[in-house]
């Protein structure tokens, strides 16, 4: 968590990045998102708030994650030197924790004594339990029905950590529903429950309140890249985007810096012309879960169903900051397919011995296609978001 | 948005107010239980007595309703409703009856739609007034301007949190009436015990002074409308609607008049509790 860079400097006051994010939200949460924005200005100026924060990154999550160079993967894509920001090695097995982290602090620094949270494969909804464990506070994880069954391990994760898994049982079941779902649950509990959103998603403040607790992924980067490459800043970053979190902790940093390209690699599913979760390669402008951004929907603008073999990427619906940076031309998207992802994950197991997460694959997919067209002294950084434990027997049924 | 609409809904609440009689809204979601229902459903309530109707406008993902109107929604879009249609049924409804009817719905319709072009639809269908709930008063916003281009009424939102300078600021941007969310919560809610919320609308309403003050959400029968409009100038009948429209539909074996009577006569048993 840092202070904004000196001339990137969204959202504006109103929550807006560009035309995008805002606040689009029942009148009974107003009250709670501007002491929630209030809190959060604060705890960021606030030392004590920072060292605890800085502190559990540390001895908690694990905190620097190593910035690993790929040596057998860059020798196979034949470009640049590659190296892979290891968030697959946090605490719980994803980069989700350093946010969980960041707002259950900030929860305990309100006085809230319940926690929610929605989840979709369920890292967010792990992240979160554990959290909740480590400080002893009421969990309760809305998951959507369909997304208990496919990722049972991870429910039984959450419920050995003490939290409570509600199945969200309406419209498509999945990550849409159960965010819709903890929506209603903090419109009905709004006085003493903190609502942790796992994405730069949602009402502002929380896509910038999320990217904040995130940051500390590119800020790491600059510090071991100056240490092993004589520079803090590489010529490509890509990272995946469902909501995107992790792609926007490690853009943030380095956004002041045109030289940087940064890409942002969604999932096209089956195909662009099948189902997909691409929601800025394909979506338009729309709101849905609080804020205005791209929305995966029909004609009448009601919400498509997203689909992606990453039950992590699976939401039809993607940061507002992601909306601005692709409308202001700073980052470019790709998409990558379910197959091409598959592709991601058995690269980077046979290359380097890394399992990553399916989410990550999809980076992998677009890294592959980027890499062999780089020089050999460019320096390419791929966030390895999450580890593919999680996705075993999803990768075993596909392979 | 500096002067208060004057409407049909306007006018309405108003002569009520001046014979003592305190307002009944109904609910009801455009295009349930299908298509060819809610122009019938729609007669049915304002027979019944209602003071103005809310045609909903569904939206896939109503982050604001309970299950009974989630439900609804699902049903309806399944149906294959559209906002071309709702706005028909509004067209076709408001050229019999002089009963005011709002659209109340989402902002994501009304943006694909066209903000302005949705406005401008909803103005010369005959539409008096809009609520979205998840679209917050701000006279900066495209929704705001665009229903003050057309003079149609934005009805706004207070719920037990609002603090008071901003009830003032809701009051100020809000027209045709205050929407009081009788608890924090969803449509169709449990609202539990009436006095912390009787005492809650009284103090909105001491506050407010540009709008009457309607309550909604959890609202069922003529006792809990006996009771709200104590309190307040009106209050707003959906859930309960929608559930009785419901089980009319899904039992086979009543007739469609039948159908038609049950709604009409729920409709006036509530409005005999806005007769104190």
């Amino acid at each position: 968590m840092t202070e904004s860079t000196a001339t990137y400097a969204l959202p504006d006051v109103r929550g807006y990045f560009g035309d995008f994010g805002g606040s689009f939200v029942p009148e009974i949460l107003v009250p709670a998102l501007e002491e929630l924005t209030a809190a959060f200005e604060e705890a960021k100026h606030d030392p004590s708030f920072q060292a605890q924060y800085h502190g559990l990154l540390r001895d908690y999550v694990g905190r620097p994650t190593a910035l690993t160079f790929a040596e057998r993967l860059s020798e196979h894509l034949g470009g640049g030197r590659i190296y892979l920001k290891r968030e697959d090695l946090c605490h719980t097995g994803a980069h989700k924790i350093n946010n969980a982290i960041g707002q259950i602090l900030l929860a305990r620094r309100m006085g809230k004594t319940r926690i929610i949270a929605e989840t979709g494969a369920g890292q967010h909804g792990v992240a979160t339990a554990t959290v909740c464990a480590r400080f002893g506070m009421e969990c309760i994880v809305y998951m959507g029905a369909e997304d208990i069954e496919r990722q049972k391990l991870n429910v039984h994760r959450m419920q050995l950590l003490g939290a409570e898994v509600r199945p969200a049982t309406s419209g498509s079941q999945t990550l849409k529903d159960a965010t819709n779902e903890a929506i209603r649950d903090w419109v009905t509990n709004v006085r003493d429950t903190f609502y942790i959103i796992g994405s730069v998603v949602g009402p502002h403040p929380y896509p910038a309140m999320v990217r904040d607790f995130h940051t500390i992924i590119g800020r790491e980067v600059k510090e071991a890249l100056e240490a092993k490459e004589g520079r803090s800043d590489p010529d490509i970053l890509i990272a995946c985007v469902g909501g995107g979190s992790n792609a926007i902790g490690l853009f943030h940093p380095f956004l002041d810096n045109p030289s940087v390209r940064c890409i942002g690699v969604e999932a096209s599913g089956e195909g662009l012309d099948g189902r997909h979760a691409a929601t800025l390669t394909l979506g338009r402008p729309g709101i849905l879960h609080g804020a205005l951004s791209y929305l995966l929907q029909d004609s009448e603008g009601q919400v498509d169903l997203a689909h992606s073999i990453s039950a992590g990427l699976d939401y039809p619906g993607v940061g507002p900051e992601h909306a601005w940076l692709k409308q202001s031309g700073r980052v470019e998207y790709l998409s990558a397919t379910d197959d091409e992802a598959m592709f991601g994950v058995k690269l980077l197991s046979e290359t380097e011995g890394i399992i990553p997460a399916l989410e990550t694959a999809h980076a992998i997919a677009g890294l592959a296609r980027i890499a062999p067209d780089t020089a050999a002294d460019q320096l390419i950084v791929l966030n390895c978001s999450g580890r593919g434990d999680k996705d075993m027997q999803t990768i075993a049924g596909a392979l | 948005m500096t002067s208060i609409t004057e409407s049909r809904l306007t006018s309405r609440l108003g002569a009520l107010a001046e014979r003592g009689e305190k307002a009944l809204g109904m609910f009801v979601t455009s295009g349930f239980p299908d298509l060819d229902a809610t122009s019938d459903v729609l007669r049915a309530i304002d027979a019944g007595g209602a003071d103005f109707i809310e045609l909903g406008m569904p939206f896939s993902d109503p982050l604001a309703e309970g299950v009974p109107i989630q439900r609804s929604s699902a049903r309806a879009l399944a149906a294959g409703v559209t906002m071309e249609r709702t706005l028909a049924y509004a067209r076709a409804f408001t050229q019999d009856s002089e009963t005011p009817l709002l659209l109340m719905g989402y902002g994501n319709p009304v943006m694909q739609y066209g903000i302005s072009n949705f406005f401008r639809d909803a103005r010369s269908s005959g539409v008096q007034g809009v609520i979205l709930p998840d679209v917050l008063p701000d006279p900066d916003s495209p929704f705001f301007r665009a229903a003050s281009e057309y003079g149609v009424n934005t009805v706004c939102l207070v719920s037990p949190t609002t603090p008071d300078a901003r009830l003032d600021f809701i009051d100020e941007l809000s027209s045709g009436f205050v929407y009081a969310v009788s608890v924090t919560g969803v449509t169709g809610t449990d609202k539990g015990d009436a006095d912390p919320i009787l005492a809650y609308l009284r103090h909105v309403k001491e506050r407010i002074s540009r709008n009457p003050l309607l309550v909604g959400f959890g609202i069922r029968s003529a006792d809990d409308v006996r009771s709200m409009v104590s309190a307040a100038d009106g209050a707003i009948v959906g859930s309960a609607l929608v559930d009785l429209v419901g089980a009319c539909w899904d039992n086979d074996a009543m007739p469609r008049d039948e159908k038609l009577a049950t709604i009409e006569n729920f409709v006036r048993e509530l409005k005999s509790g806005t007769r104190v």
